[in-house]
């Protein structure tokens, strides 16, 4: 039975790739078509060689790019799911469980963002890190399912690991987006933005947006890091030891926790605030990557 | 004539409250907050000695010039070197420093009225204004009150606050910051944690003595330990037999809590501790510990019992020492435990499976002195062979007996082992509630708006309505438009 639900999530984790493959293209082909498009079918005045960004053409493959994000958001919960059930338990036991939780955390962030904020423009971004994500786990990463060891037995796991998790989905999309902040940033001060970039919302929103980002879950990241050490007191009897990956979780608090001082306190802006914001994110890769694969210490459930 | 500047005197007090103003500035507090994450980061790659001794040991032995300046600059006690202590006692300060004096100013400001209803509201944000129908004051007012407002109420105008809690938040999450460090000094004062081998059916009390390490906070010392006496009756692993990673552990154990209690039953788990007020006893790792008889040549026993052995891997091939002091010539047996055996052709006697599905004990029996005077301690599970020579080399089964020159050795059975971690930490539920707070305090000061609403009717018998928020929150424009919609009669 439960090999049964390992191919399961298998086959669903493929599909999901392929999804994502599907709506990477999609989002490919909008964006570029969006600026090939040519002005207007108006062709009196003679010289239209002016491209301008035309979304009338490419609403539709805008459409099938977001519908095929979220039938791989599906797939993919899908394939968690069955990843759980085969080895019946939560699916966070090593590190390929955690990246293909980590990639539905991005890529529900992104799907949640989007109701409230046209963000349809990142979505190539963020089908082409998803595709990595799921990539990298299911070459490199990919271990049989297996029951949990003793120290992970804990309904702290659910809760420790979810709140993790989901702070770092968002963590990444407020890094994905100040990085777009910087890149268009310095278009801007070389001259007017290029077509395609037209279509990125102003400079003032994207600061915004990452700012919200991180005053969002900033506070669950903090709960996330309580609940580890309320873990940590009941498994290994203390609550902080200053083990890599708490020692780093620490430093990613810190680092965000400088970002909201200098944003709100200080009135830090723009290309300031935004290299701080890709700052604290990269402490969370480095944690998330480097400490679980080389680091030593008491969070080595990478498997690898 | 040269002309020297004049540089106001600052003086004492003056250059004090200069250092204060600078230490308890936001930008100093910045830095300091970016400093401690930078410094926390060598204790993440250097070994520590709190988590990790055997590795310092290895950086000293491997360049011990090098070793001894990281350790100069306390690089192998990141966490409690000067310099670290230096950066959070300083930010800590910065922090108080900057969050009393807002604690009291805030006190004030939550129990003053809201200020007067400005004069021109039109350059306010998201001014509306139309012809008054009478009522709208009382529409208002049960309103904003009906939605926490505090209000002031002039002759024809409402000024109404909301939001305070913003603040509040803000200044109990920093205070909780403060009390889960007092937690932490708490612990390191006041708390006490000790490792202790047990073999299964032996006691463990609850003296010094018995602890193979202990080491107490510095105000607390040997006559504050808890009188208790555990006796680990039973310990069960399971495995699973696909990946060998450990499943379950189970100890059985028996617990008297002070002197001529009784007894009473527990089970201890890796998640679930056994706990006596603030002292914890937690399950950390266990192995196993053959029983071996030791005799001389005329059949006397010169050593009889379980001796505890050090797993060296995930199948549990473990390595010890059986010393036995009174022989004459001293004997010892360099040994290895395998659980379940299995030759590999390069590695030679290595173990399958953790557990002891098809035991072996291998080992080497060396003859001489065993160095046990010299006053250098020892590892119990190796031994010092430069005085002896090895006589033999054997491996035995349970139940199996080897005659040597000299004597014999009976490996009778084996037992496991457990290792008990013993842990008083009396700050830690300050900590804790420190915690609490600080998610609270976060949360009300990042999800609330500080906001003002203005409602006026002016004598042309005009109502008018506009706001201001704070930081520039969003969400403002929205809850004007209700008030107006409100006092526009519509529902």
């Amino acid at each position: 039975m439960s090999e049964r639900w390992a191919y399961i999530s298998n086959y669903s984790i493929y599909s999901a790739m392929a999804v994502f493959t599907l709506s990477f293209l999609a989002h490919a082909y909008e964006t570029a078509w969006a600026v090939r498009a040519p002005q207007s079918t108006d062709s009196t005045d003679g010289n239209l060689a002016i491209k301008t960004l035309d979304y009338t053409r490419t609403e539709k493959a805008s459409r099938i790019a977001t519908a095929l994000m979220i039938l791989g958001f599906v797939l993919l919960f899908a394939g968690v799911i069955a990843r759980g059930l085969s080895a019946q338990r939560v699916p966070w036991g090593n590190m390929y469980e955690f990246s293909i939780t980590g990639a539905l955390a991005f890529t529900g962030a992104y799907l949640a963002a989007l109701r409230k904020y046209d963000l349809r423009w990142l979505g190539l971004l963020v089908s082409i890190a998803v595709l990595l994500t799921l990539g990298t786990a299911i070459a490199v990463l990919y271990r049989p399912s297996a029951p949990l060891v003793p120290a992970l037995k804990s309904t702290w796991l659910v809760i420790h690991v979810s709140a993790a998790i989901i702070s770092g989905g968002v963590f990444l999309l407020a890094n994905a987006i100040s990085a777009a902040y910087l890149y268009l940033d310095s278009m801007e001060r070389k001259g007017p933005r290029t077509l395609w970039a037209q279509r990125l919302p102003s400079l003032e929103v994207l600061d915004q947006l990452s700012y919200r980002l991180v005053a969002f879950v900033f506070p669950l990241w903090t709960f996330a890091v309580i609940a580890g050490a309320i873990w940590a007191e009941s498994a290994w009897g203390r609550y902080w030891g200053w083990d890599p990956k708490e020692t780093w979780a620490f430093i990613t608090w810190v680092a965000y926790a400088a970002y909201l001082h200098a944003r709100v306190t200080i009135g830090w802006r723009g290309r300031r605030a935004a290299w701080l914001c890709l700052f604290a994110g990269s402490t969370f890769l480095f944690n998330y990557i480097y400490v679980n694969i080389y680091g030593t210490g008491k969070h080595t459930y990478s498997g690898l | 004539m040269s002309k020297a500047i004049e540089l106001p005197e600052l003086g004492a007090t003056g250059l004090l409250r200069y250092s204060w103003r600078q230490l308890t500035s936001m930008r100093t507090a910045l830095i300091l907050l970016l400093m401690l994450g930078v410094a926390a980061i060598p204790g993440s790659v250097i070994p520590q000695r709190d988590q990790n001794p055997m590795k310092v040991s290895e950086y000293f032995t491997n360049s011990p010039t090098l070793s001894l300046w990281m350790d100069r600059f306390s690089l192998f006690d990141v966490y409690g070197s000067p310099w670290f202590s230096a950066i959070y006692i300083l930010l800590f300060i910065s922090l108080i420093g900057c969050v009393l004096p807002r604690s009291v100013e805030h006190f004030h400001a939550a129990r003053a009225l809201p200020p007067k209803t400005p004069k021109n509201l039109d350059r306010m944000e998201f001014y509306t204004t139309w012809e008054s129908q009478g009522g709208e004051m009382e529409i208002a007012h049960t309103l904003l009150r009906s939605s926490r407002f505090r209000i002031l109420q002039e002759n024809n105008s409402i000024s109404a606050e909301k939001g305070f809690t913003r603040e509040t938040g803000n200044l109990f999450f920093h205070l909780s910051l403060v009390l889960i460090l007092i937690g932490v000094g708490l612990g390191s004062l006041f708390g006490m944690r000790g490792y202790a081998i047990v073999n299964v059916g032996e006691r463990f009390i609850n003296v010094p003595t018995t602890y193979d390490s202990l080491t107490f906070g510095k105000l607390l010392s040997e006559k504050d330990l808890p009188p208790f006496v555990i006796t680990v009756d039973n310990f069960v692993a399971k495995y699973n037999t696909f990946t060998n990673a450990p499943e379950d552990y189970t100890l059985d154990v028996s617990v008297v809590e002070s002197p001529g209690a009784q007894p009473v039953k527990r089970t201890v788990k890796v998640n679930s501790p056994l706990r006596f007020g603030s002292t914890n006893v937690y399950l950390q790792a266990n192995g196993y510990s053959p029983i071996v008889t030791v005799r001389d040549s005329a059949g006397n026993v010169a050593l009889q019992g379980p001796v505890p052995f050090l797993p060296q891997d995930g199948n549990l091939k473990s390595i010890g020492a059986i010393k036995v002091p009174d022989a004459d010539p001293q004997i010892g047996f360099v040994a290895t435990f395998l659980p379940t055996q299995a030759r590999d052709s390069v590695r030679g006697g290595i173990s399958v499976f953790p557990e002891a599905l098809d035991p072996k004990m291998l080992f080497s029996i060396w003859r001489g002195d065993l160095g046990l005077n010299t006053g250098v301690p020892q590892s119990v599970y190796r031994i010092d062979t430069s005085k002896m020579e090895r006589i033999g080399l054997e491996s035995l089964k349970p139940g199996e007996s080897f005659l040597y020159d000299g004597g014999s050795i009976t490996f009778e059975t084996y037992v496991p082992w457990v290792n008990l971690q013993v842990v008083r930490d009396p700050g830690k539920n300050y900590a804790l509630l420190g915690g609490i707070v600080a998610i609270l305090g976060l949360l009300a000061s990042l999800f609330t708006r500080r906001r003002r609403i203005w409602i006026r009717i002016s004598e042309s018998g005009k109502v008018e309505v506009a706001g201001l928020a704070k930081n520039s929150a969003p969400g403002l424009e929205a809850e004007i438009a209700r008030v107006v919609s409100s006092l526009k009669g519509e529902k």
